[in-house]
């Protein structure tokens, strides 16, 4: 018999899990207590904020493709995790969430720091659940695990008693491999293969979009084979990009809102449309009554869920696209597509004329974002991890970071949690010292986690902080002048010295605010060893494109 | 828009309910009746819940419910397909009771269930069409009261949750 808070531990040392993120108080202090005798088998990480203790889960997740977890407690701290979950949830991120609460008798009572997580938590986890018992701890931490990583991962919470982590009970840990209400692998029927395959074969302008499924899926080299075989165009969601390396002949760029001209207009162009491990996101699809209407539709998905939730299929292939694409890949013939490539390179060259160009080498005085990634791209490693925030610069950042091999990048997609870069960045980089984490944000964001800034202090976790200053929380902005009259309300900010913020923080700081001082400041820092903090003065009004307004078709994506 | 019959079959898990009536909150949806009870089989529970939407809207509520850990699964009927029945009581002064009275009951083949002294307790069952009937033809009786219950559900098409469970694939 051993006490709930030293199972709460052992059960996640079984779990092989070597990093948590947390932070204490007092309905989780058994268990903090119990982790102070197993520092030396598994690392705690403070961060200033539940919030962004549960960003850094969510980092170290998406780097390490292993569960993140967080450690909260009650009431606040609990509630502070909410942001995290949903984003998780959204973006199919696996984590554990870990939090204190109140005694079991004082439940319901409104005791001190009591709020019903499990009540809050439920719309945005995967599972949660609730311990009473200090048997009943390493059953649900073993079933948190696989629900967490198996299938479409998602976010799981745990809430753990205070009398529940005190009492004591047996530990015997038996990992769970299966639950008979959840059936999170679905056997890939070999006659969807069939039918996907013919439509490819026969198919004249069949077109690939891929999204973040492949990178879960660990089939980043089934998709290669399956491109290197049929030679089709391929086009990334925004969470899609690294699965495959963009120097790939078949990579034709970006998707969505902010993503290429070509690969937006000749979504509506393509006969056969290949959607790999996507959900058909608004923000990919633009106004759906107007999206691919003459192409058929194969879908590869491992959530039933999303099969016809938004753009209706001709053959949904169910399961594993690890296992779907290596079948479909045998089953289809080897094809060039060149008429078909060349469209896209021609609508390409337009882009770079009237958008890339300005943006990677202006000739007007002020900075631009994309001029910054120019020069991280020169000097970054090709395994580099780009991590970004919410707005203007994660779209920059996104469009024109090279992404080369996969795992490469941590965002906020589907929810746009603004405050998730910098602490994400921590977390990526708790995954693998090896790597370098390269965290772009705006300065909107960072103010949002900024504290996180005493986490990459204590951890000394050699971040790589590139904040894009343009003084404005410039995509709303930028809506506010493209489709409110220029309106500028509560868009401006009056910023802090933030190097002289860094160096509070001692954090090596520099400021670039002319154009000759950038790429040695760019090359200084990624060269530094230890965290550094690069601030980057950008033009306060620029704006990006293309871009697929709201509610407009994917073929009325425009360039200026 | 159509009225479906959902039948859900779940692992007796505590905030289940919960997890499953919040895909229809979230939508903006109306769950027009719900029951939820024992099912033949041992620790597994039965939510029946009636709604009426579109057939995109059907096949996208049941695939979210399915994909609740804890939901066994989950299968969608239209009301020609499924054998229902809903419960009505009704609560009438016991001065009310004479000669047409009794003609209602015995035309509607309703029940007395319970006599007391002030009142008496009718039990109709039937479909809401059938229930509701009778409901308006006794209010000028003087009804006191009136309580209905939700759908209760058996699907016409053959299926089994039994022989779904044992061939659990892991």
């Amino acid at each position: 018999m051993i006490r709930g808070a030293d199972i709460v531990v052992k059960s996640l040392i079984s779990e092989n899990v070597q990093h948590i993120f947390g932070y204490p108080g007092g309905a989780i202090m058994p268990v903090y207590d119990a982790l102070y005798d197993y520092h030396d088998q598994i690392k705690h990480i403070l961060t200033r904020h539940e919030q962004g203790a549960i960003h850094a889960a969510q980092g170290y997740a998406r780097v390490s493709g292993k569960v993140g977890v967080a450690l909260a407690t009650s009431g606040p701290g609990a509630t502070n995790l909410i942001t995290g979950l949903a984003d998780a949830m959204i973006d199919s991120t696996p984590l554990v969430c870990i939090t204190g609460q109140v005694a079991a008798h004082l439940l319901g009572s409104d005791a001190f720091q009591e709020t019903d997580v499990v009540g809050i938590s439920m719309p945005v986890t995967k599972w949660n659940i609730q311990v009473r018992r200090a048997e009943d701890i390493a059953p649900a931490i073993a079933k948190g695990f696989h629900i967490a990583r198996s299938g479409r991962p998602g976010p799981v919470l745990i809430d753990i008693t205070k009398n529940a982590q005190v009492e004591s009970g047996a530990f015997n840990y038996v990992p769970c491999l299966s639950i008979r209400s959840y059936r999170p692998n679905i056997p890939v029927e070999a006659k969807a293969i069939k039918a996907a395959a013919e439509l490819i074969n026969q198919a004249e302008r069949p077109y690939v979009l891929f999204g973040q499924g492949v990178i879960i899926g660990k089939a980043e080299q089934e998709f290669k084979a399956f491109l290197d075989k049929t030679g089709i165009p391929a086009a990334s969601t925004l969470l899609g990009s690294g699965a495959l390396s963009e120097d790939h002949p078949s990579f034709v760029g970006k998707l969505g809102m902010h993503g290429n001209y070509a690969p937006n207009l000749l979504t509506n162009k393509c006969d056969v449309l290949i959607a790999i491990g996507m959900r058909f996101d608004d923000r990919v699809t633009g106004d759906l009554s107007r999206y691919a209407k003459q192409a058929k539709v194969i879908h590869l998905e491992l959530d039933p869920a999303e099969v016809n939730k938004n753009v209706k299929c001709e053959v949904a292939v169910l399961g594993d696209c690890k296992e779907s694409l290596a079948m479909l890949t045998a089953e289809v013939n080897s094809k060039t597509h060149e008429g078909w490539m060349e469209k896209f390179r021609e609508l390409e060259l337009l882009e770079k004329e009237s958008v890339i160009n300005h943006d990677l080498s202006p000739t007007k005085t002020g900075l631009t974002m994309g001029e910054v990634i120019r020069y991280v791209n020169q000097y970054k490693a090709d395994d580099a991890v780009l991590v970004t925030d919410v707005g203007q610069h994660q779209m920059i950042a996104w469009r024109y970071f090279n992404f080369k091999t996969s795992k490469t990048q941590v965002t906020s997609g589907g929810l746009g949690t603004m405050g998730f870069a910098l602490p994400a960045a921590l977390g990526a980089q708790m995954a693998d010292y090896s790597r370098q984490v390269i965290c772009v944000v705006g300065d909107g964001g960072i103010q949002m986690t900024i504290q996180e800034l005493g986490t990459i202090m204590q951890t000394k976790a050699p971040v790589k902080v590139v904040l894009l200053n343009n003084n404005f929380l410039g995509m709303v902005r930028q809506w506010q002048q493209m489709f409110f009259d220029r309106r500028y309300s509560f868009t401006e900010l009056d910023n802090p010295d933030f190097i002289k913020l860094a160096e509070a923080y001692n954090i090596k700081a520099t400021k670039v605010a002319e154009r000759e001082d950038l790429s040695d400041a760019v090359a200084d820092m990624l060269t530094h060893d230890g965290p550094y903090f690069l601030e980057v003065v950008v033009e306060k009004e620029d704006n990006v494109f293309p871009m697929i307004a709201t509610g407009s078709s994917v073929e009325e994506v425009r360039l200026s | 828009m159509n009225r479906y019959t959902i039948l859900i079959y779940t692992e007796n898990f505590i905030g289940i309910l919960n997890r499953i009536t919040i895909i229809f909150t979230r939508r903006g949806i109306n769950i027009d009746a719900l029951t939820a009870s024992e099912s033949r089989l041992d620790g597994i529970h039965k939510i029946t819940i009636e709604c009426t939407v579109t057939q995109d809207q059907i096949v996208h509520l049941v695939q979210q419910i399915e994909k609740i850990t804890d939901v066994i699964k989950a299968y969608y009927f239209e009301d020609t397909q499924v054998v229902y029945q809903e419960i009505a009581l009704y609560k009438l002064p016991i001065d009310s009771l004479d000669a047409s009275l009794e003609k209602v009951i015995r035309r509607f083949n309703a029940h007395i269930i319970a006599a007391e002294k002030e009142f008496v307790v009718v039990e109709f069952t039937g479909h809401k069409e059938d229930t509701q009937a009778l409901l308006e033809t006794l209010k000028p009786y003087g009804l006191l009261e009136f309580s209905r219950s939700g759908r209760v559900a058996i699907a016409k098409p053959r299926f089994s949750v039994s022989e779904y469970l044992n061939h659990q694939t892991l």
